[in-house]
């Protein structure tokens, strides 16, 4: 689903290379999570994906289900199914989440050539989700993100990916700033959106989530480069003996 | 002191095109208002207060004149229940208007001849007092030279608002019209204006706010590029008073709108604050002036402009704390966001605080569409245009929310985004 080959990503306002060689594929209804410590390249990793400006690609490739997404704008490759759960989600004041939530819907939909959301389906289907966040109406009304609690910030990246249906997940250290509870219902709505045609790449400093969304694969990334790839254990063995050994068994 | 000699003539050249109105009940305030303006003299390009906006064309004999712009959009509060009072370059429409009626107020007009003894004392009075420490001779030109405007008593709640709808009618239309306003004890009012109003637009409103009383006021200034418009609101704000204003202004080349408030009874409440959308030959200045001279008085202003192709925005905030005004609490932001490297946004915000136990704060900015957010959008599948015009709205969020009605909040949001839609390209 997710095939990135050999990236190399620069600052493009300094000469800093920051990604340096990443090769991973994400398959349709694994969950892949990446760990390693700060500065590794992480959060990088996933605004490259995404199309955040700012950074420049020197060699390498990445493509969502055959198609090339570093040639695209960061909204086409929404619409082609890729979706980036925020480490710090924007607060846009003025705008109500419904419509916003609405809008991107009808956005991808209609890039995709397919037939917009009638408002009484979108409010039938976004009701229906909401509840299972257990974000209320109020909720809902409110400009998105504004005044919401790091806990609530976070479900609404939830609610929106169960809105958007992606094929590709990106969770940027969705657990930073969240406590035991929220993270509960974080890891459930996004379990409940696991399925055989979703690929998920989950990216943490921190073992606790991975307890949550169990991951299939588990990748340490250090210094630009995943440096070793396992199972679940590995995360278990990073939570016990930190990067150290790991980063001492790269150099 | 003379005049120099450029204002003299200007001064003169003006005052001899327009007639006093004769004899009524506001002939004293109008003599008195005349001989203010010969004292001062029309603003000029060299007046301090004038130094961001060029006042020639709001000073000349003749209106620029300006072309009736064919609006499209539905007109304005259209579902809001409210007493329509119409104006068609600056004259009353009979026909077009409600019936001067309404529970708890008593309406006159500035042209009835019979005498109106409370309007008696206040008109001019405000507009007056407005002219120290600063001048405003456009102000003292109006009281003047008023040709018509409505002078309400307002005596309990109203259950509707009042809506002042200015119609343009004629490429060179001169309006000066007046309004007074007293709103006594236990009144509040809601007062709604929209409209282009004529080539030339020349404003004032005199509001007085008595104990306890409310007055809101939430403005449109729209759509007609070319218009030109100077506009003044005078209030006197008493003990545990309300004072709020909004102006939402689109386009016209020339928008002046000077506030000028007296907190004079303790705990009383003022919030200025306004939204302009300008695109090209566009010049919007607010200038607000507001003075503390009463106990833990609050007061905010909150000024957006979102300025494209070459658009001018001008803010000149000034907070006045009196002595003794103790615990006052004032607050002034102005913020422009600039599309583009050609606008530009001109701001001189003012504090002259003389009591110790006061907190007053200030802020003033210029910037782009806010990259992170745009990302943000984008990355949720918004083109780039669409998530440009959230960011706009979310931009002016701030001053829209000062207007307490979400209905109305809502309307002025769907106005805004219709202007950006149809710069989208």
């Amino acid at each position: 689903m997710l095939e990135i080959k050999n990236l190399h990503v620069k600052l493009e306002e300094e000469d800093k290379q920051i990604l340096k060689g990443v090769d991973l594929t994400v398959e349709a209804g694994k969950v892949h999570a990446i760990m390693g410590p700060n500065g590794s390249g992480k959060s990088t990793l996933s605004y490259v994906l995404s199309g955040k400006d700012g950074y420049e690609v020197t060699d390498g490739s990445a493509e969502l289900l055959g198609e090339d997404l570093l040639d695209m704008d960061p909204e086409e490759r929404a619409a082609a199914g890729l979706f980036l759960a925020f480490q710090y989600p924007v607060e846009i004041p003025g705008v109500g989440n419904m419509t916003f939530l609405r809008t991107a819907v009808n956005s991808q939909r209609k890039a995709r050539g397919e037939e917009e959301m009638s408002s009484t389906e979108f409010l039938k289907v976004v009701r229906e989700k909401a509840k299972d966040l257990k974000i209320d109406a109020e909720m809902l009304k409110r400009p998105v993100n504004v005044g919401f609690s790091g806990g609530e910030k976070k479900r609404n990246e939830i609610l929106q990916m169960a809105m958007l249906e992606p094929k590709l997940c990106i969770l940027d250290e969705t657990d930073s700033g969240l406590d035991v509870d929220a993270m509960k219902l974080v890891a459930d709505g996004v379990n409940a959106l696991r399925d055989e045609g979703r690929g998920f790449l989950v990216i943490t400093h921190y073992q606790r989530l991975l307890d949550h969304i169990k991951p299939d694969v588990v990748h340490i990334m250090y210094n630009g480069r995943i440096i070793k790839t396992g199972g679940p254990e590995l995360a278990l063995e990073v939570e016990h003996n930190g990067y150290a050994d790991l980063i001492e068994e790269e150099a | 002191m003379a005049l120099p000699k450029l204002k003299q003539d200007a001064t003169d050249a003006r005052i001899a095109a327009l007639s006093l109105p004769e004899g009524g009940w506001s002939a004293p305030a109008r003599k008195a208002a005349l001989a203010r303006l010969q004292d001062m003299g029309l603003p000029g390009a060299r007046d301090e207060y004038w130094k961001y906006t060029r006042p020639e064309t709001l000073v000349s004999v003749d209106p620029t004149p300006a072309a009736v712009f064919e609006d499209d959009e539905a007109p304005f509060w259209d579902g809001i229940d409210r007493l329509k009072i119409v104006f068609t370059d600056g004259v009353f429409d009979e026909a077009a208007s409600d019936d001067l009626s309404l529970e708890n107020i008593e309406f006159a007009r500035l042209s009835d001849s019979t005498d109106i003894l409370w309007a008696k004392d206040l008109y001019g009075t405000l507009e007056e007092a407005g002219q120290t420490p600063v001048q405003r001779p456009l102000a003292a030109l109006n009281t003047a030279f008023a040709t018509d405007g409505i002078v309400m008593r307002v005596t309990g709640p109203v259950s509707k608002p009042v809506n002042f709808v200015y119609n343009h009618g004629s490429d060179s239309s001169d309006a000066i019209l007046h309004h007074v306003v007293k709103v006594e004890k236990t009144g509040d009012v809601t007062i709604l204006e929209n409209g282009p109003a004529a080539a030339r637009f020349n404003n004032c409103m005199e509001v007085e706010v008595a104990d306890g009383a409310g007055f809101h006021h939430i403005r449109a200034q729209g759509r007609d590029h070319e218009r030109r418009a100077a506009t003044h609101i005078f209030g006197r704000l008493g003990t545990e008073s309300t004072f709020k204003t909004f102006t939402l202004t689109v386009n016209g080349v020339l928008t002046r709108n000077e506030v000028v408030l007296e907190l004079l009874g303790d705990d009383a409440v003022a919030h200025v604050a306004g939204a302009c959308m300008g695109d090209g030959d566009f010049l919007h200045d607010d200038t607000v002036f507001i003075t503390h001279d009463a106990v833990n008085c609050e007061s905010r202003q909150v000024f957006k402009k979102v300025l494209r192709n070459g658009a001018t925005g001008v803010f000149q905030g000034k907070i006045l704390v009196k002595p003794g005004a103790q615990k006052t609490d004032g607050y002034q932001i102005s913020q422009s966001l600039l599309l583009d490297d050609d606008s530009q946004f001109l701001a001189k915000p003012e504090l002259e605080i003389y009591a110790d136990d006061v907190a007053c704060s200030h802020g003033s900015t210029s910037g782009a569409i806010d990259e992170d957010g745009l990302f943000y959008l984008r990355a949720r599948g918004l083109p780039r245009g669409i998530a440009e015009d959230l960011l706009t709205i979310a931009f002016i969020a701030e001053a829209v929310l000062e207007i307490e009605s979400q209905e109305l909040q809502d309307e002025l949001n769907a106005r805004v985004a219709a202007w950006l839609e149809r710069r989208r390209g």
